[in-house]
């Protein structure tokens, strides 16, 4: 089954990969080790889990102002996701999927962290994500 | 995106390569953000000179300029870094010279720094050295657009100054000191500053330190990245009972901006802080209340303490005098360890008026610069830390691997002088 929905580029540019989803909003600085491109807040549903070359489906960034240079670092370190799928855009999610160099959208038609489930198969490209499910 | 006759002149390279780089990144971060315009600006607060390994690497390859052009710019060009056109300052960073043979902290850190400091200074950047600038002396005016980075000093700008700034980042304000200039986006804008969510205090009184941190971190935890306006039965608060609201805020959730009318600037009245309709109020009361209590202690399970942090964010004076206060005449227990952290300028005005030797010879001490989270250094060997900070109890257990203690600033001194946790919600 595949499922397109429609939103605005943040980051221009296409990738297909597995998509990585959280239901929680993210924090870079004290939310991810970007030397490993994971998790680390012990209070997170993914704690502990490896984003690096997953398409990352998330809500929002909380937290410190650290975020778009944590994930500038993921990128210099050759941890960083293939693509980022945002929920709801703010400076610090906008500026850091600018610095992390991926594709990234957001404003979609449908809630992305309801639709896409961890695994799924994504296509981000052309103001479109299209994904198959798994 | 508009642009000015000047900000397309600093496009095309009329005021040099780097500044090119600065407006580019500019004009990527506003397509982003599908910005219409910049701002323009002249205050900007942010951190170019905290050691990290990337850092490090880049440096020992292109000296500073390359660190700067990679980091701040995100360019890959080569450039040379002209002064800030605009103030500039260097939030918290890593530890300093002063606290080598106190904290454990790489010896390579503090120099990489300290020639950060030269470079940086040299090229106009004010090295404040604190998550708080509005504690030394940057205090932006309400109304006026600046690009700050640090989330509890971003709330405190906008909710408490009246200020307007999004939570910027290491290439934004990197962009912004080199052009004047940040998206006008967010923050900046009116209709972007009304309420989303009320809360009501109530059958809780929120009066103390403590408990404006806990309402801080429950108001954060209901309006995520949204504006919460609070109400009902809370006192008059001080700087310190803000700074640590705003810090804890914007932890829990993303919250940079919120208002409490009669206090805040923005808000005359609950209906003039919101732009229609007042919603329903979410209640913080007893259980609210308890609830945050327990989610900020969960991580603590043995009682044996053997670090107490004080001062995130930086400590005012009379945080330092408090602490100083409490510790006369005691002395801590063995194998436990108090920091309290405070701005640099704040730090001498302690030492001057005597609270310094009050803490040292309690066996405490006072340090500047930076904190164990940012710098991810606490004294060896910690495994249980205690403090009354709710942003430092949340963050320092995944930063450091380590248990954490939540209480009241008494809590705290007391367990530092016993080596034990008696903490408990009063």
């Amino acid at each position: 089954m595949t499922i397109v929905l429609h939103g605005r580029m943040v980051v221009p540019g296409s990738v297909a990969g597995e998509a990585l989803v959280s239901h929680e909003p993210i924090s870079g600085w004290g939310g991810i080790d970007p030397a490993r491109g994971v998790i680390i807040e012990p209070r997170h549903e993914l704690y502990g889990v490896c984003f690096a070359g997953k398409i990352l489906v998330f809500p929002s960034a909380k937290g410190s102002s650290g975020w778009s240079g944590f994930f500038q670092t993921t990128r210099l370190s050759g941890t960083a996701p293939s693509g980022l799928v945002i929920g709801r855009l703010s400076a610090k999610s906008a500026l850091g999927a600018v610095v992390t160099r991926v594709p990234a959208i957001t404003d979609l038609d449908a809630d992305p962290c309801a639709v896409i489930a961890t695994g799924d198969w994504v296509v981000l490209a052309n103001s479109t994500v299209e994904v198959t499910k798994q | 995106m508009f642009l000015t006759d000047d900000e397309k002149r600093m496009r095309d390279g009329a005021e040099g390569d780097a500044v090119a780089a600065a407006m580019d990144l500019l004009l990527r971060y506003g397509a982003a953000l599908d910005a219409d315009r910049l701002c323009a600006i002249r205050n900007v607060a942010g951190t170019m000179t905290q050691p990290s390994p990337v850092k490090a690497r880049l440096v020992a390859e292109g000296g500073w300029d390359r660190a700067f052009a990679v980091i701040n710019l995100d360019s890959d060009r080569d450039l040379t870094i002209p002064p800030m056109r605009v103030p500039t300052c260097q939030l918290q960073h890593g530890f300093g010279p002063d606290s080598v043979d106190i904290v454990p902290y790489p010896r390579a850190n503090v120099d990489l720094q300290s020639d950060a400091e030269a470079f940086y200074g040299a090229h106009g950047v004010q090295i404040l050295a604190t998550c708080t600038p509005y504690q030394v002396g940057n205090l932006p005016l309400r109304g006026e657009h600046c690009a700050w980075m640090e989330s509890s000093a971003v709330i405190y700008a906008n909710s408490v100054l009246g200020a307007r700034t999004n939570c910027e980042g290491v290439a934004s304000i990197g962009a912004a000191s080199l052009t004047g200039r940040i998206p006008c986006w967010g923050n900046h804008l009116d209709e972007n500053r009304f309420g989303t969510h009320l809360i009501a205090v109530d059958g809780v009184s929120v009066q103390s330190f403590q408990d404006w941190g806990m309402l801080g971190y429950f108001a954060g935890t209901v309006s995520g990245e949204d504006r919460p306006v609070v109400t009902g039965s809370v006192s008059r608060p001080d700087l310190a009972e803000l700074k640590h609201f705003g810090a804890a805020a914007a932890t829990s959730g993303g919250v940079e901006l919120y208002h409490i009318p009669g206090i805040t600037p923005e808000a005359a009245s609950v209906a003039a802080a919101f732009e229609s309709a007042v919603p329903e109020p979410v209640r913080y009361g007893p259980a609210e209340r308890t609830a945050v209590y327990e989610t900020l202690n969960e991580i603590g399970t043995s009682a044996d303490v053997d670090f107490v942090l004080l001062g995130c964010p930086h400590a005012s004076l009379d945080q330092v005098r408090q602490a100083a206060a409490l510790l006369d005449g005691k002395r801590l227990a063995a194998g436990t360890e108090l920091w309290i952290m405070t701005p640099r300028a704040l730090k001498v005005m302690a030492d001057r008026s005597g609270y310094t030797a009050v803490i040292e010879r309690a066996g405490g001490r006072v340090l500047a610069d930076s904190c164990p989270a940012m710098s991810r250094a606490a004294p060896a060997g910690t495994r249980v830390f205690a403090t009354d900070s709710a942003k430092q109890a949340h963050y320092l257990p995944a930063i450091l691997g380590i248990e954490a203690w939540f209480g009241t600033l008494e809590e705290c001194v007391a367990a530092a002088v016993t080596g034990r946790w008696n903490g408990g919600l009063r």
